[in-house]
């Protein structure tokens, strides 16, 4: 029974121009999944070369201006061109339409156009890489951005396209999910990635705007003067600070929400329950995309905002400590007294549980007004960022990729190999970044190319975890390409969940389904199903 | 799955009914016309800001922006929504001559609505009244009346951006009309243009206030 079904979307049509121009939102999908695949690795091995730099005080392999403009394309690398697309532009693309029983999202053209114009903007941003690589780190505060030789048009045009990318995902999520959902598939029977996408894509829809207008205004900054963020012409820097984290704050839960969205899903299919809390878990992705627009001060508690503003940033900063407490204590729930399983999808969803609740927790630390005076522009930041980011976002990616991908390309890939690697990347990326936790409560700044002797030990601790992070991730990528190729045949079903995707072929038809999807229970009843195969009745 | 028997020429593969697809780009206009909005909204804040650290400035540049040609401006752009309007009502009536003068009319008040402001443009460029560095002109008081240019012609810049925009996307709905693509029973992409333009007049409708009439 477990074959590959033919024909299916992959080879329903051939050649080349068949991928890229089609308009079938699983191809699409898996069109962004090598673009933001392609992006992942540029980045990653930018961060390799940030850390060889960083081993020692002083030159290592690259000069000091260099440096500025590895950590910046490193950050605008992973931030635009990978981990804002990974999820919702690549398995939600993919999976979407098939968890609510539908044929394609409600605008495919749209939905091509949307990769195109990744594609576009992606090649404006690395073209700055020829034209003299930006060195104001991916935030590009003025005035150093308007007055810096580097090519900030370039990179700050290909973030502007990137966001109409962004926004026609988003976009056409929220209609897909509005209006396309399979008959009596009410609101609380959709599985909880869709919650999650549905809570992305409002943050998208909402707040992407917002970036592309501050980001004309800096293009028209540089190039005309207008003035408006030069304190000698009457503007205000600061001002281009709120612009910019108006939206790069919420940003940061646009690329964490669909990752805790696949969390929920893994981790109820593999400890074989009922997912606790339901409506709970919905409801704190809409509090978090909610509350997300109202905590852009807390990162300029040492910019010059007024202190009752600070203090009102920071009580609003520690209410985003709720929902998301909320989450990770219902995940918990669920696991309590669950038939857990630990395939690899669901080493990475314990991984996440693990790490997300270290970043989350020091995300408090950091919104606490007088910690942060402290711990500011510190690698106590940079650590807290990337435990939630590569922790939180980069693990849910990685399991949902695993749990996938056995439908995407209808194979298996080695179950052996996918452990080790994915604890080769917990041990290396805790080396890497636990350590950065205890180098920035001594003080060591973030971004700075040279520091003192005594911070030299953990700097070169760390540099070492990243070549097993590294190799954790290059193991990973070698074993899933062959097993899209190569693998055993996965079966429609190999983890026995209940939601829509799996009733479906491995790898589905062009048309998603084979007969149209029924209806005969929720997407988490393992309680009842479970029964239902163990005691059949007659 | 194949269409279905019966399944009109303009109903896409995936959607079950033709209500579902028109309701479905409806919703969708709208959000689109939110992230307008919000795009226009971040300059609307920069107004805003600068306006009430600058008030007397504001005040004393408006005066160099010529009123009678606004308010001229914004009648034309009222009239163009309603033709527009008209042209949605006509092909809903299937009278599909008249939903096609009604489009060319919009057409026409678009372009007038252009040329006036080009006007407006290079009597401010002839005058030096500029934004940032440009800046020459030297009758203002106050504190960097550059600033209120430099909004101004971003501001205006992006709306007339949106207005040219619009003169193509109904082009191309006016050449469609004519090769016979719409009917009473299928008109969503002539009613999504008409949100859209009505979207872009009320955003002038906002922008002539603010900058033509303070104080």
């Amino acid at each position: 029974m477990n074959t590959i079904e033919s024909p299916n979307y992959m080879n329903a049509k051939k050649g080349i121009l068949s991928w890229l121009f089609t308009l079938d939102h699983k191809r699409i999908g898996i069109l962004y999944l090598i673009g933001i695949m392609a992006a992942f690795a540029l980045g990653g091995i930018l961060a390799m070369l940030i850390r060889m730099e960083l081993i020692h005080p002083g030159q290592d392999i690259m000069d000091a201006d260099t440096y500025n403009q590895v950590f910046t394309l490193h950050g605008a690398v992973m931030i635009f061109l990978f981990i804002i697309p990974s999820i919702p532009a690549a398995l939600g693309n993919f999976f979407l339409p098939i968890m609510i029983g539908a044929r394609d999202v409600a605008f495919p053209k749209l939905n091509l156009a949307s990769w195109w114009i990744f594609i576009g903007g992606s090649l404006f941003a690395v073209f700055s890489m020829y034209a003299g690589a930006v060195d104001t780190g991916w935030t590009f505060y003025t005035p150093y951005s308007t007055k810096t030789g580097t090519a900030v048009i370039s990179m700050t045009l290909g973030v502007f396209i990137l966001g109409f990318s962004s926004i026609f995902t988003g976009l056409n999520f929220i209609v897909t999910i509005h209006k396309l959902r399979a008959p009596g598939l009410t609101w609380y029977k959709l599985p909880l990635f869709v919650w999650g996408l549905y809570a992305t894509a409002i943050i998208q829809v909402l707040a992407t705007p917002v970036l592309g207008m501050t980001l004309i205004l800096l293009i028209l900054e540089r190039v005309f003067q207008i003035g408006i963020f030069d304190p000698a012409m009457g503007g205000d820097p600061v001002l281009f600070q709120h612009f910019f984290w108006f939206y790069s704050h919420p940003a940061v839960y646009i690329m964490i929400l669909p990752g805790m969205g696949i969390i929920s899903e893994l981790i109820s299919v593999f400890a074989h329950k009922k997912i606790f809390g339901y409506k709970a878990i919905a409801y704190s992705s809409l509090a978090i995309a909610f509350i997300s627009f109202l905590v852009w001060g807390h990162h300029m508690f040492v910019s010059g905002q007024s202190e009752i503003a600070a203090m009102i940033f920071s009580f609003l900063t520690f209410l985003v400590g709720i929902p998301s407490g909320i989450k990770v204590f219902n995940w918990l729930t669920t696991l309590y007294k669950g038939s857990i399983t630990f395939e690899t999808p669901m080493l990475y969803a314990l991984s996440f549980l693990f790490l997300f609740t270290i970043g989350g927790l020091t995300g408090i630390f950091l919104g606490a007004l007088a910690t942060d005076v402290h711990l500011h522009d510190t690698y106590f930041v940079v650590a807290h960022f990337h435990y939630v980011m590569v922790g939180g976002t980069v693990m849910a990616f990685m399991g949902g990729l695993h749990y996938w991908w056995p439908k995407m390309f209808g194979r298996m890939y080695n179950e052996k190999w996918a452990k080790f690697a994915a604890l080769l990347i917990f041990v290396g990326f805790n080396i890497t970044f636990f350590t950065q936790f205890i180098l920035g409560s001594q003080g060591m700044p973030r971004r700075y190319y040279n520091y003192l002797d005594q911070y030299q030990p953990l700097h070169a601790f760390s540099s070492y975890g990243s070549w097993i992070l590294g190799l954790g991730f290059l193991i990973a990528f070698i074993y899933l390409f062959y097993a899209a190729f190569k693998g055993r045949p996965a079966g429609r079903n190999p983890w026995g969940a209940l939601t829509f995707e799996w009733e479906t072929p491995s790898p589905p038809p062009t048309e998603n389904f084979d007969k149209d999807p029924v209806l005969r229970h929720e997407p988490y009843d393992y309680d009842k199903v479970l029964v239902e195969r163990t005691y059949p009745e007659k | 799955m194949n269409h279905k028997e019966g399944h009109p020429e303009f109903l896409a593969h995936h959607f079950a009914e033709p209500e579902q697809q028109h309701e479905s780009a409806k919703f969708g206009m709208w959000v689109f016309l939110l992230t307008e909005i919000l795009l226009f909204g971040g300059l609307f804040l920069a107004y805003t800001v600068f306006r009430s650290w600058n008030p007397d400035m504001f005040y004393n540049a408006h005066l160099a922006l010529d009123r009678t040609l606004g308010a001229v401006n914004t009648v034309v752009l009222i009239t163009s929504s309603l033709t527009m309007a008209l042209a949605i009502r006509s092909i809903q009536l299937n009278r599909k001559k008249h939903s096609m003068y009604f489009l060319i009319a919009t057409l026409v008040f678009a372009a007038v609505f252009l040329v006036i402001k080009y006007f407006e443009y290079s009597h401010k460029i002839h005058l030096g009244q500029l934004p940032g560095k440009y800046y020459t002109y030297t009758g203002i008081e106050g504190n960097n009346p550059h600033i209120f240019f430099g909004i101004y012609f971003a501001m205006t810049g992006l709306h007339g951006v949106h207005v040219i925009a619009g003169m193509i996307i109904i082009s191309w709905i006016l050449i469609r009309a004519s090769r016979n693509h719409f009917s009473h029973e299928y008109y969503t992409p002539m009613e999504m243009t008409g949100l859209y333009w009505h979207l872009v007049d009320l955003i002038w409708i906002f922008l002539f206030p603010l900058f033509y009439l303070i104080g």
